[in-house]
This record gives C-alpha cells, sequence and structure tokens, in this order.
C-alpha cells in the first residue's frame, strides 16, 4: 500500500479588514505559502468563537490560526483585544488536553502587510506539519 | 433545502492558469443543495452576470455560489446582480480562489484540490444563508453642540448654515469659552475678542440656532438620528427674555467681595453679573451662594432697581427635551492645577501666576486694565520668568502631572514674552524650556522674532526651585547648554500649565457611551481617517475635548465635525449594515456579558413576559439589540454563555459549516 | 557608544533606573542644593552612563559631593531618580576598590543587639560583590 504524502490541514481565521485584505495582497504580489491553508473570513477576529477552533480539532484540522488587526487598529476598536484574551485563555486549556502550543496561533496582520501574512503561514504550516497529525480530539464519527 | 447555482470565474488565465475550473464546476455539483454549475471566462462582465440571471429564472435558485476574486472586489457587484434577478442580496457567497488561491499556489493540482474546497465551504455557507434586509431608522434634523467655546461655536454656525437647527448647551453664563479670555492669539497677534465676539454674536443672531447658557445635559438616551436629551436650564434668578443687559443691577449690588472666575478670582465681582461686557447672551445671572437675598431673604436691591422686571427670585431649575439626530462633543479643556507643585511656589506668592491668568493681567479689559503689573503690590515687573512643560510631559506621579504634550504652551509662551518685550522694552524675560515645539503654519518663525527680534532670552533647561523673598522670587534653574546652574531674581514667574480636559467630560462620555482614554480625552474613531467621530455612531468631536489643540486646529476640526453632522442629518433614513447581531430571547438569561463587550453600547436589556410551558406567564430579562447601533463585529456572540447571541451574516452555524468543509 | 557595557549594566542593575526615560530637561541639576560643587551634574551624571562615558564619573570627586538629599527624585518628571544612579556609582566604586570585605559567613559573627540589621544588610550591599 503506497503511503499518502502527509499534509497538514491548517484552519485560518482572518478578520474582513485587515489580515483578509493582507491575505488578498500575498496574492496580488504572488506570495506563495502552502495550499494546506485554507482562510475563512469573520468580520472581526472578535467573531471567533472557541467553539469553532474546537470544531476544527475535531474534524481533524492540524493546526488553527486568527489573524487579526494589530492591536489598536481594529476596525470595531477593542475587538482584537478581546481575542487576545480569549485566545490565551482557550490555547492554555487546549495545551493542557494535549494540543502542542505549536498548532494554535493568533497573529496580527494588516492590509499592508501581504509579506507578513505569506510568511507567517508558511511559518505556521512548517511547524505544524513538523509535529505531525493531530489526533487528539479526533472525532472519527464526522469523518464520512 | 436551498437551491443554489455555482459560478466558476476563469479571470482569463488568472484562475484558469492554475486552477481547472472546468473540474470544480463539475466537483461542486454533487454538493448538497447545488441544483446548477458552470463556468465562464469573466464572471464579473455583463454577459457572466447575465449568466447568472438567467440560472436564476431558469432554475428557480434560491442561492449563488461564485468562485472568483476577493469579495473585497467584487462581493458588491454580484449582490446586484442577484438583486437584480430576484434574489435576496445577501444570498450570494463568494468563494476566493484568485488571491487565496490561483495566485498564490503553482501547481495544477494542489491549485484545482484547494478550490474544490474553498467552493464547498462557500456552498455548505450558503446552504444556511438566510435572506437580510437592512434596517431603517428616521433621522431627527437637529443637532446638539455641547460646550460653547470657539469649537462649539463654529460647529454650530457651521451646522446651521447648511440649514439644519442647532442648540447649543453652554455649562456657563455666557458662551466664548476659553478664546473670550485670552489677549492676542499667535502667530498673528489679532486680539482674541476681536475675532471671536463676532462669531458669538452671529451665533446670537442666527434664527437656526438656540442658546441654552448656565445649562447642563442631564441625561441622554437614544442612539444616531434618534437622541432624547435633557438639558437642565440652572436657574440663573433673570428671566432671560426680559433682561435688557443694561448693568444697573450689577452697580446696586452690595456683595462685592466675589472672586471672579473670569479673570481667575485675580479681582473681584457682585453677587449679580453678566461675566463681560461682550457676554452672549448678554444678561444677568445670580450667584445663589453669593447673594444675601437668595441666602436669607434680605436685600432686593437687585429687583428694585430693575426697569425691566426681570429679576425673579422664585425662578427654579428647569428640564427641556428635545429629540437630536446628532450630538457633538466641545466640551474644552482647563489648565490642571497647580497645587501640587509646591516647587514652583504657586500657593506661597501671588507673583507665581499660570499663563492663563497672565493672558488676564495683560487683556485691556483684565482686572488690570491691561497693564502689566505685579499681583501681589501692582508694581511694575522687570524681571519675569516663564517656565515651561510645568505638569506636561510629566509621568512621574499621575495625580501631579500628565504624561502628553499639552501642545499649545510653546506659543503662546513666546507670544507673552514677545508682547511683553514690545510693550516693556526695560523688562528682562527668560523662557525656561525642555523643547521648542512649533510645528504650525508661520509658528517657528513666530518664536524666532521673539529671541531674534524682541531680545527674549530662551534657556534650555528647567527651574528647580521658586522661593519667594521679600518682594523678589529666587528662581533656580539650570542651564544644560552652558552647563550652569543660574540664579534669577525674578519679579513675576508665570508657569506654562499643562492642560486637561473639562470634568464634564467623563460624565458625559458615560451618558453618550462614547469612549475616553485614560487622560478622558474622548477617542476618535479612527487616529487618522476617522478624527472628528467618535467611534459610537451619532456622536461627534470638535475641540481641545479630542486631544490638545490651539485654535486654528480646532476651527478646522469644528468644521470638519460639522461637514460629518450635516451629512447624517441629509439623510431622511439611515440605512443600516443587515449582518448585525441579535439575541434570541428564549435562550437569554440577562446575564449582561455581551452588553459589557459591546463597543457601541448597541445592547440593552427589557424586561419581557414570556409565556411559560405550563401556561404561566414570566416576566425575564433579555438583550435586544439597536439594529442602528450594532456594527456587527461579533464580540457579543462570543461572550454569551448561552449561545443566544448570533451574528446575521456570519451566524456560528454558518462559520461551523464552513469549518466543517474545510476538514472533512 | 558600546564601551561600558559591563559597567553600565551593573549600574542599571543596583540603581534599578532607567535612563533612556530621561527627556533631558534639567530639572534635576536646577534643583540640586549641590551643584556648584560638583564638577559633573545630575543631569550629566544620567546621559554619561546611557553613552556608557562612565570612567570619568569614577574617578570624579563629584561623586562624594552628592548629599542625597533625593530633591532630584522628588523633582523628575520622568522619574529618572538620578540620585540613584549616583549611588550606584558610588558603590561601585567601593566595591572595585574594596573586593569582598564582608562575606556571608562574617555576618553571624556582627550580629549583637545594639546593631541595626539594616545597618549589616546595607554594609553587605555595599562591600561585597
Amino acid at each position: 500500500m503506497q503511503v499518502k504524502e502527509y499534509k497538514p490541514l491548517i484552519v485560518a481565521f482572518c478578520c474582513n479588514w485587515c489580515s483578509y485584505a493582507g491575505a488578498d495582497l500575498a496574492g496580488n504580489n504572488r506570495l506563495n505559502y502552502p495550499a494546506d491553508v485554507k482562510i475563512i473570513r469573520v468580520p472581526c477576529s472578535c467573531r471567533v468563537n472557541p467553539m469553532f477552533i474546537l470544531r476544527a480539532f475535531q474534524r481533524g484540522a492540524d493546526g488553527v490560526i486568527i489573524c487579526g488587526c494589530h492591536p489598536g487598529d481594529c476596525h470595531y476598536t477593542s475587538g482584537n483585544y478581546y481575542t487576545r484574551r480569549r485566545m490565551a485563555a482557550l490555547f492554555s486549556m487546549l495545551d493542557y488536553l494535549g494540543i502542542e502550543r505549536e498548532r494554535t496561533r493568533v497573529e496580527w496582520v494588516s492590509a499592508a502587510e501581504g509579506a507578513k501574512f505569506a510568511a507567517t503561514m508558511n511559518d505556521f504550516a512548517e511547524k505544524v506539519a513538523a509535529l505531525g497529525e493531530n489526533k487528539r480530539l479526533e472525532d472519527l464519527r464526522c469523518k464520512r | 433545502m436551498q437551491r443554489i447555482g455555482v459560478f466558476v470565474c476563469w479571470c482569463g488565465s488568472n484562475i484558469a492558469g492554475t486552477v481547472d475550473v472546468v473540474a470544480v464546476a463539475e466537483a461542486l455539483k454533487n454538493e448538497p443543495g447545488v441544483v446548477f454549475s458552470t463556468n465562464y471566462q469573466y464572471m464579473c462582465s455583463q454577459a457572466g452576470q447575465d449568466m447568472i440571471k438567467q440560472a436564476v429564472a431558469e432554475h428557480k435558485l434560491t442561492g449563488i455560489v461564485v468562485c472568483s476574486c476577493s469579495p473585497r472586489m467584487h462581493e458588491a457587484t454580484f449582490r446586484k446582480t442577484a438583486a437584480a434577478a430576484g434574489l435576496n442580496p445577501y444570498m450570494v457567497e463568494i468563494a476566493n480562489i484568485r488571491e487565496q488561491c490561483s495566485w498564490v499556489h503553482k501547481d495544477m493540482v494542489t491549485g484545482t484540490e484547494k478550490a474544490i474546497i474553498l467552493g464547498k465551504a462557500a456552498v455548505a455557507k450558503v446552504n444556511l444563508n438566510a435572506p437580510l434586509t437592512p434596517g431603517e431608522s428616521p433621522v431627527t434634523k437637529r443637532a446638539l453642540v455641547i460646550g460653547g467655546g470657539i469649537a462649539g461655536i463654529q460647529t454650530a454656525l457651521d451646522i446651521a448654515d447648511a440649514g439644519f437647527p442647532v442648540d447649543i448647551v453652554e455649562k456657563l453664563p455666557t458662551i466664548g469659552g476659553k478664546m473670550a479670555q485670552l489677549d492676542k492669539t499667535f502667530p498673528t497677534l489679532d486680539c482674541a475678542a476681536c475675532i471671536l465676539t463676532p462669531k458669538m454674536v452671529d451665533v446670537a443672531q442666527n434664527d437656526k440656532i438656540r442658546i441654552f447658557s448656565y445649562s447642563e445635559v442631564a441625561e441622554i438616551k437614544g442612539f444616531v438620528g434618534n437622541f432624547d436629551v435633557k438639558i437642565k436650564k440652572k436657574a440663573r434668578y433673570v428671566n432671560e427674555d426680559i433682561c435688557t443687559g443694561c448693568g444697573a443691577c450689577v452697580e446696586k449690588c452690595p456683595m462685592k467681595k466675589v472672586p471672579n472666575e473670569f479673570n481667575l478670582g485675580m479681582d473681584n465681582r457682585h453677587a449679580i453679573y453678566i461675566p463681560f461686557a461682550q457676554a452672549v447672551p448678554k444678561v444677568a445671572t445670580i450667584d445663589p451662594n453669593a447673594c444675601n437675598m437668595l441666602k436669607n431673604g434680605k436685600c432686593g436691591l437687585c429687583a428694585k432697581v430693575c426697569a425691566a422686571g426681570a429679576i425673579d427670585y422664585k425662578q427654579k431649575d428647569q428640564i427641556i427635551e428635545e429629540k437630536y439626530g446628532a450630538i457633538v462633543v466641545a466640551t474644552g479643556f482647563n489648565p490642571i492645577s497647580m497645587d501640587k507643585f509646591d516647587e514652583f511656589a504657586y500657593n506661597q506668592s501671588k507673583d507665581v501666576i499660570t499663563s492663563l491668568e497672565f493672558e488676564r493681567l495683560t487683556n485691556a479689559a483684565g482686572p488690570t486694565a491691561g497693564k502689566l503689573l505685579r499681583p501681589s503690590d501692582l508694581e511694575h515687573p522687570h524681571t519675569i520668568v516663564f517656565v515651561q512643560c510645568v505638569g506636561s510631559r510629566c509621568d512621574s506621579c499621575a495625580e501631579k502631572g500628565k504624561e502628553y504634550c499639552s501642545k499649545i504652551c510653546c506659543m503662546y509662551t513666546a507670544k507673552h514674552a514677545m508682547l511683553t518685550r514690545d510693550k516693556y522694552p526695560d523688562t528682562e524675560v527668560y523662557v525656561f524650556y525642555i523643547d521648542v515645539r512649533t510645528p504650525g503654519k508661520n509658528f517657528d518663525e513666530f518664536y524666532r522674532r521673539a529671541v531674534e527680534e524682541y531680545g527674549v532670552h530662551y534657556i534650555k533647561g528647567m527651574v528647580g526651585k521658586v522661593t519667594p523673598e521679600g518682594k523678589k522670587l529666587k528662581v533656580q534653574a539650570s542651564d544644560l547648554i552652558a552647563n550652569k546652574q543660574l540664579h534669577i531674581d525674578a519679579d513675576l514667574v508665570v508657569l506654562a500649565a499643562a492642560i486637561e480636559p473639562d470634568k464634564t467630560a467623563r460624565p458625559l462620555a458615560t451618558m453618550l457611551t462614547a469612549s475616553m482614554d485614560t487622560n478622558d480625552f474622548f477617542t476618535e474613531a479612527h487616529p487618522k481617517l476617522r478624527p472628528v467621530e467618535s467611534p459610537t455612531a451619532g456622536v461627534f468631536l470638535s475641540g481641545a475635548c479630542q486631544g490638545p489643540k490651539d485654535i486654528p486646529e480646532t476651527v478646522s476640526q469644528a468644521g470638519a465635525a460639522a461637514s460629518k453632522v450635516i451629512g447624517l442629518l441629509a439623510k431622511d433614513k439611515l440605512t443600516g449594515n443587515p449582518c448585525i447581531a441579535s439575541s434570541n430571547e428564549l435562550m437569554c438569561n440577562g446575564c449582561s456579558a455581551c452588553e459589557k463587550v459591546c463597543p457601541y453600547g448597541a445592547i440593552t436589556y427589557e424586561n419581557k413576559e414570556f409565556r411559560m410551558p405550563d401556561r404561566t406567564t414570566k416576566i425575564r430579562r433579555v438583550a435586544s439589540v439597536n439594529p442602528a447601533v450594532c456594527q456587527g463585529c461579533g464580540a457579543c456572540t462570543v461572550a454569551c454563555p448561552s449561545g443566544a447571541m448570533d451574528l446575521r451574516g456570519f451566524s456560528s452555524a454558518q462559520i461551523m459549516a464552513e469549518v466543517d468543509a474545510i476538514c472533512k | 557608544m558600546h564601551k561600558n557595557d559591563n559597567l553600565k549594566a551593573e549600574i542599571l542593575r543596583i540603581s534599578g533606573v532607567n535612563p533612556k526615560k530621561c527627556m533631558k530637561c534639567g530639572k534635576c541639576s536646577a534643583t540640586c542644593p549641590a551643584f556648584d560643587e560638583m564638577e559633573y551634574h545630575p543631569h550629566q551624571f544620567v546621559s554619561m552612563i546611557e553613552n556608557g562615558d562612565i570612567e570619568p564619573l569614577l574617578n570624579s570627586e563629584s561623586l562624594y559631593r552628592c548629599l542625597s538629599c533625593f530633591a532630584c527624585i522628588e523633582r523628575c518628571p520622568r522619574s529618572v531618580e538620578p540620585a540613584k544612579l549616583i549611588e550606584a556609582v558610588r558603590l561601585s566604586v567601593i566595591r572595585k576598590q574594596g573586593a569582598n570585605r564582608l562575606s556571608a559567613d562574617d555576618i553571624p559573627t556582627m550580629i549583637d543587639e545594639d546593631t541595626p540589621q539594616q545597618a549589616i544588610v546595607s554594609a553587605f550591599r555595599k562591600y561585597s560583590k
């Protein structure tokens, strides 16, 4: 039996105003990053419910990254501060559950930082790939 | 079940070069809900849009997925197409297979694979989309300006000029603010009264503007376009409509020893007073803390001499209720208290004064009729020391000073120094500075003139100590360039006190749910691009309430705030963003978690009657989102412990469906 | 400008002062009662230490002219605390000269009812490396 080459599955939540635009800029500038990264658009990083992250891990994601506006630049004034605090709490809980810290990340990417977006995704994908598959929370009943 | 049409765009070769568009369209055909799937070279072209419209009609589509460029590019286009085809525009979702797929991946296999997954996620989301309609709310075409200084005056005049009625609320008996107290204005040295008082008269004569002087805002309810405001008009014991401002009552009033606030307590006024000759409205006000008649019923002289019969000792505070579409905050600033700066002996000597007191001392209408005299013995001072940055740029102790630069002191000190040397060439003038900051048009030239033409001694260093000794003030200071300690015998020391927001700003911000920084300056909606709007919709900022500002800057900001208000009031209805939060009342437990995180104050609570399963009724406290105020960030949805709060257009179910589709 | 990095680090560690906070207003020197006695003045201590220009300070009498009245600390608008820096320079001179004059083992023998413990602690800080 041929072993399929391992490809990590990464979910990226990007806020509409900064990071999603940053991802678009990375595209405009043709900056490569792994296709393993799939972006979900949210209005603000503070829209990301910890539930979404748990869901992703339950369905077999290997890494989850949340991108928002830089502190002080949030389109909604304070959303990214909520994100920072909520995710600090969630990530430490995930760590306790055995999901390595390298599999979760919060990053600030502005609409002008296409290069940073690509670099961040390359770095994150590399670190997640190095950890291998994440089976800790996966629920096979969710797989068809 | 939705009937979804999938439209895959080639974008010429931009997408088709790295993504097998035919394969994508084919793969998405089998997704749940999809009844039609196709591909085309340029979906955004007229032909592409017509193709979508035709498909909607032919296949009775209820939802559309366009796999194309970024939604930031063409989401609006395709929403319009959907609307033209008779669909709700919010039934459209875009899968971004250009910027986030074909342009960043190199080979066809990975590109196609990822495009299919992104398409699946969009299909999964559309399956849960619901038609959305933006809310509409009416706009009350009247503006409220809080504060009657130069900022409030300019904003009110500009709004009235556009034809909208404006009310000014001023807490003092007259409008005019700090600028009315100034002598001359930098950098052109026009006299403040000569340029301000005509504007005050314009305000008084403008039939679109009402002035509520000696009044305070007591309560603010409502939201953008629909504010309900209660204004407390304090009793001034004089009928404003009858008083002619003749001043006969003031002359006869026997209580002559009340410190005059307008001259910062450097002289006295009567218990009944008109703050200054050009006051607007020019009516008398009785100070209830000083008037004998009001305190113990003995006197009544003013009522006897008033020919118009305007005195009314029985007047009561009055509450005025009014509706407004927009509110402008123009609460201004005050110099900080010098009580904590013992080293400068402000409280020990009358001859140590603040710069605002210096303004009054040199003002022709001031306590010395414009002659520069020492407050202690009314003698002409021969050596004057100006100290800059007193309490500004100071982080050592929060209750003492302010960490920020007060911005206006460098220029007014240069003005004071220059004017002193101009009028009294026999006076030696020293200015101790840390930095001289003159970033304004003709500002640095002005400061250099003070040094080069008027011979003001600018010394880089700070004053460490002022000791009153006999008639002199011993000033000990450092001269950093000469690396010396200087000892100067001064006759007058002038402190450039830091400025801080008015004390009424903080309670006002609470009423408005407008945000403030740690220094109590109002926060703007965006520091660069929306400098005159508060993050709270319908609230605008004018003048020094937002940060230290000089007059030219204040006036330009006041005009900018007015233009934003006019833009709002010109609308008949406000159309909101339909992607806003909404609460499921049956799940809401009234915990207030959402209210606390909302940056806009869009969430309120109401007690509602619910019918319980056992047919009893129960009153429960539930959250309700104001659609005109909510901006749709979603912070509340995550804070909600019961999951009652959700965001339309980005619901939890929709985002989870996307997660599922990606992770399958 | 990278000379004396170790000495600078030691002085900053002993004093707990961050000279970068200084905005060069000179209020410390303006307020100093011993100004005329000093070759290097309080504001110079702050900027010279920040620049790593410490040798002249070590050899200057100015070190011992400071009265430790703390007026500069009281008045500094940026909480830089120049007197603490001067004290730290004094301490580093003493430590350099005397090496280990007081070892931890000596201390039990010095404890008696009349000597305040604080004096022993401060002597240990001053005379030990």
